[in-house]
């Protein structure tokens, strides 16, 4: 088995909000992150692809179909965005837009791409909020 | 839903790779520059990976600020601007990258709530680096 990565970065505003809580407690889980003005990062997202193979080309994947999927299942919605305010899956308190949730939102954008092309299967969505933090997704229940 | 969460964090230290059980000689065949007996030092980079399922309540995996306190009380602080080959978790052990990166994860292990730790990555140097994951 292959795996197989690409990678292409994305920028974005969010903020951390419950709605099932006051403001002080939200401010006191999650800090400057709550503060409602929102804030921003240049993430960076890594896509791995596993499979064999093919054994006329060679690719486990066309690494310009895996691009351009990311830039039209992703990057379209997410980049230059506020998450909680113009992306749907975490618009109106529906999802944190924490590290962890945009890896997961990320797979479930990328999954049904993937799957329908054939072939590879998506193994791991990686997402670095900064150099230092990052979360990650291998479509585990 | 189970996610995993990484942090990157760095430390400073010096080491010297010598082995009791070989020669002088052996040892400078088998270690080279490193075994050179006044030691040397790097910036080690760190990389502890958790999983667990994503809590709804705050979108997250793990309390970053207890991940935080952990790696520091028990690997920074230990670790961080020391003499590696002084330390009583090499007394009998070789500081190898191998070898850090195991007493890493094994102190990580035993400070993280149970089935948390997922993976530990010590780097060397830029070109180098070194895994340690439950098996």
């Amino acid at each position: 088995m292959i795996f197989l990565t690409r990678r292409a970065t994305f920028s974005a505003s969010h903020y951390y909000w419950n709605p099932a809580w006051t403001a002080e407690k939200n401010e006191q889980v999650f800090g400057r992150c709550a503060r409602r003005t929102g804030h921003g990062h240049n993430y960076t997202l890594e896509v791995t692809v596993a499979g064999e193979p093919d054994p006329v080309t060679g690719f486990v994947v066309d690494l310009k179909w895996l691009k351009d999927a990311i830039e039209r299942e992703v990057l379209a919605a997410y980049d230059h965005r506020h998450l909680n305010l113009e992306v749907p899956e975490f618009a109106e308190s529906k999802m944190i837009p924490t590290t962890e949730n945009i890896a997961i939102a990320a797979w479930k954008r990328l999954e049904p791409a993937v799957t329908a092309a054939g072939g590879a299967k998506l193994s791991r969505v990686r997402v670095y909020e900064t150099p230092e933090i990052f979360a990650e997704y291998r479509g585990e229940a | 839903m189970k996610a995993y969460f990484g942090r990157r964090y760095m430390l400073s230290a010096s080491h010297r790779l010598h082995s009791e059980a070989l020669s002088a000689e052996e040892n400078r065949a088998a270690y080279g520059k490193c075994n050179n007996p006044h030691g040397h030092g790097h910036n080690y980079g760190l990389e502890v990976l958790v999983g667990g399922p994503v809590d709804p309540q705050i979108g997250m995996v793990v309390d970053l600020a207890a991940l935080d306190e952990a790696v520091r009380a028990r690997v920074i602080d230990r670790f961080d601007h020391m003499n590696l080959n002084l330390e009583p978790y090499f007394k009998n052990r070789i500081p190898t990258t191998e070898n850090l990166c195991r007493a890493v994860y094994d102190l990580l292990k035993g400070a993280l709530p149970a089935g948390q730790l997922e993976s530990v990555r010590v780097e060397e140097t830029e070109n180098n680096f070194f895994e340690c994951k439950a098996e």
